[in-house]
């Protein structure tokens, strides 16, 4: 369709984009063999990591063309966590990845920095105090948006990534009483993290375990996880696009995250 | 052991690879009683049950009293050499390149008289020790040596044609979480081999081994996923070349019943990594190993698989890990006969229960893992094709092939 009235919204922001007034930046990994994922006891189920079979590649299997068989979990490199991964949220409706309201899946962030913290503790956890601080300075978090935590954990590779010890993982991320605050006085959309989990590596010793999960998809709300470039969105302003893949009754998927950001 | 033989240069890049030949390959039904006597290191021939007799080269009936139903037994390996004959040349293409070839005829203190290949230092009079070995074939051929002499026989090139020795070659092992290889790199480094290749998976999870293979010397880690097309690709694209043994020993054992939800994502992942691993180890790996079955001392020689006696019968408790574990018996079976024309080595190596964590709740005998890899570098440099690895495996063979509805229903109350 040609757009004839200049002045609409839309066509404003299509000329925003070629003009380069608006700028898309990806949020996301490349998922790859290798890609770490959540590491559970080993008697328990295991979700598969990124695997790539080539189906052919211009040979015997396929003269002229090149195609590749992949499988993954749902929570499998850069992707979004559906209400329904937690049994906090298993009864809530459109609880899952297809039943996922589409206009929800363009809506504000908001980038809440603890780098340094989290380079002098890897466990540092996110405090109420530490996000009022942050509105003192940006204003309040709008309801119905996402709350990211940029820690720059995405720039580390592999072990440094994971950071797994005989005590399990050791990456940042919010405390309890946060999630319930951000949920019960924010109305956030959700909360994102640059590591493999919305909650702390060692988010399994706070009260409830694993708060983030614990409220955020009780509340009917969504996490996203191993987000990468956080490092170039502004503290407020930028408007993410994650759409899951419409996966029926899926728990979560694996997205390309996009951020739009002005100037 | 005392390491005679210097290592071998590197590779003129400018000569052709040498091609592998094989040795004649044909025998009869009869006499593949003695490859399978050869592939467990056994010395064994063929006996007449009415008679005693025992008798060489294999036959269908007793020399003496023509009894039908002769049986391949273990007989005392002990003779006199009666002759030696030195070949100097040979019609058949695999022993020109060997020649001269020193061939004795043996007195056996059990009975028969013998053709047998015979060690430099076998000279007639002497007493000597015959073996039934497997060559490049895989067909039983007889070696002598004399019987007070050096248990080393590395300096013949003869012997070595017969055996898949590690010394000065290059190994790799493909799951280095396993707890058989911290003893196995030991073992073949001990060994003489020249490098030791070990693969880890998903480095980015803790691996308390690693500190103590990198103190071994020469142990390289390397990232290898065995459910990972592309990371098996990876690997052979650097060190296919230069894998002379790869021993497959993926472990992945985890209990449940088929009746169980979520089983069958359990036996997806063991196969996958079992299975599928051999296979996708098999495709990046096999081409290039069998080429090199005959390049120069140290070529390609050996694949173990390490596999588990439940490859045989389903181990109650276990049945998506016996399932792969007969998948890959089956994997096995089929690389030998691909690699038929290689002269490279397909040894398995059965073992029942180890003493590790998964299986804390067995009672003892359990198999040591420093006793699995004691007995891998054993078969390898006596140039077998099976061998089975403690009291409890020994035991199960037996019964195995006695009577396997008895033990089935003996594994039931475990």
């Amino acid at each position: 369709m040609i757009m004839t009235d200049q002045n609409s919204l839309l066509a404003q922001m299509t000329l925003a984009l070629a003009g380069g007034k608006i700028r898309v930046i990806d949020l996301t990994q490349t998922l790859e063999p290798g890609t770490p994922t959540i590491v559970m006891p080993p008697e328990l189920g295991q979700s598969w990591p990124v695997r790539i079979e080539t189906i052919s590649r211009y040979d015997g299997g396929g003269p002229g063309w090149y195609w590749n068989n992949i499988s993954f979990g749902e929570h499998t490199g850069t992707h979004l966590d559906a209400p329904i991964h937690w049994i906090t949220g298993r009864y809530l409706p459109h609880n899952s990845v297809d039943t996922m309201p589409p206009d929800l899946m363009l809506a504000p962030a908001c980038v809440i920095d603890c780098v340094a913290e989290s380079a002098r503790d890897a466990d540092f956890l996110v405090t109420v105090d530490f996000v009022q601080a942050w509105e003192a300075r940006h204003g309040r978090i709008p309801a119905r948006s996402w709350v990211l935590l940029r820690t720059d954990w995405s720039l580390k590779r592999g072990a440094a990534y994971a950071n797994l010890d005989e005590t399990g993982a050791h990456t940042p991320g919010p405390d309890a009483e946060l999630m319930h605050w951000l949920v019960e006085e924010r109305d956030v959309l959700g909360f994102g993290t640059e590591t493999i989990g919305t909650d702390a590596g060692q988010g399994g010793h706070l009260d409830p375990p694993y708060p983030a999960h614990h409220y955020l998809h009780g509340a009917g709300k969504y996490g996203l996880q191993c987000l990468a470039r956080l490092n170039e969105l502004p503290p407020t302003g930028a408007i993410l696009i994650a759409a899951p893949l419409k996966i029926r009754d899926g728990s979560g998927s694996p997205l390309r995250i996009l951020a739009l950001v002005e100037g | 052991m005392s390491i005679q033989r210097p290592r071998p240069p590197r590779k003129n890049p400018l000569s052709r690879t040498t091609a592998p030949l094989l040795p004649p390959p044909g025998r009869s039904r009869a006499a593949h009683g003695l490859t399978q006597a050869a592939a467990l290191g056994q010395f064994a021939l063929h006996q007449c049950p009415e008679c005693q007799t025992v008798s060489y080269p294999a036959r269908d009936a007793c020399p003496k009293c023509l009894c039908g139903n002769l049986v391949v037994t273990p007989v005392p390996n002990g003779g006199t050499v009666l002759s030696v004959t030195t070949i100097q040349i040979s019609g058949e293409p695999y022993f020109r390149r060997l020649a001269p070839a020193r061939q004795a005829l043996i007195a056996l203190d059990c009975g028969p008289t013998i053709v047998a290949e015979a060690r430099p230092d076998c000279q007639t009079g002497m007493r000597a020790s015959a073996s039934l070995q497997l060559d490049k074939a895989g067909q039983p051929v007889i070696y002598a040596r004399p019987e007070n002499g050096s248990p080393d026989s590395d300096s013949d090139p003869h012997w070595r044609e017969l055996v898949a020795d590690p010394l000065h070659r290059r190994c790799l092992i493909t799951d280095g979480r396993n707890p058989i290889t911290l003893p196995l790199a030991k073992a073949l480094l001990g060994s003489g081999a020249a490098k030791v290749l070990i693969g880890i998976s998903e480095r980015w999870k803790p691996f308390a081994d690693a500190a103590k293979l990198e103190a071994l010397g020469a142990v390289e880690l390397v990232d290898l996923d065995l459910a990972d097309d592309q990371s098996v690709s990876a690997v052979a694209a650097d060190y296919g070349a230069r894998t002379d043994i790869l021993i497959h020993n993926a472990l992945h054992l985890r209990p449940g019943s088929i009746l169980a939800g979520g089983e069958l994502l359990k036996a997806r992942d063991a196969m996958d990594v079992s299975y599928f691993g051999a296979l996708r180890l098999a495709h990046h790996f096999g081409p290039i190993m069998r080429a090199r079955g005959a390049d120069r001392d140290n070529s390609a020689a050996a694949w173990v698989n390490v596999l588990s006696i439940f490859a045989h019968l389903s181990w109650p408790g276990f049945a998506a890990y016996s399932a792969t574990q007969a998948a890959s018996l089956s994997f096995s079976q089929a690389l030998r006969a691909e690699m038929r024309g290689s002269g490279v080595r397909v040894l398995d190596v059965f073992t029942g229960p180890m003493e590790i964590d998964w299986l804390e709740h067995l009672p003892p005998p359990k198999v040591q893992p420093s006793a699995v890899a004691h007995e891998i570098v054993a078969a390898l440099k006596s140039g077998e094709e099976e061998r089975w690895v403690g009291d409890v495996a020994k035991d199960f063979r037996e019964r195995f092939r006695a009577n396997p509805k008895e033990i089935e229903r003996d594994l039931w109350r475990q």
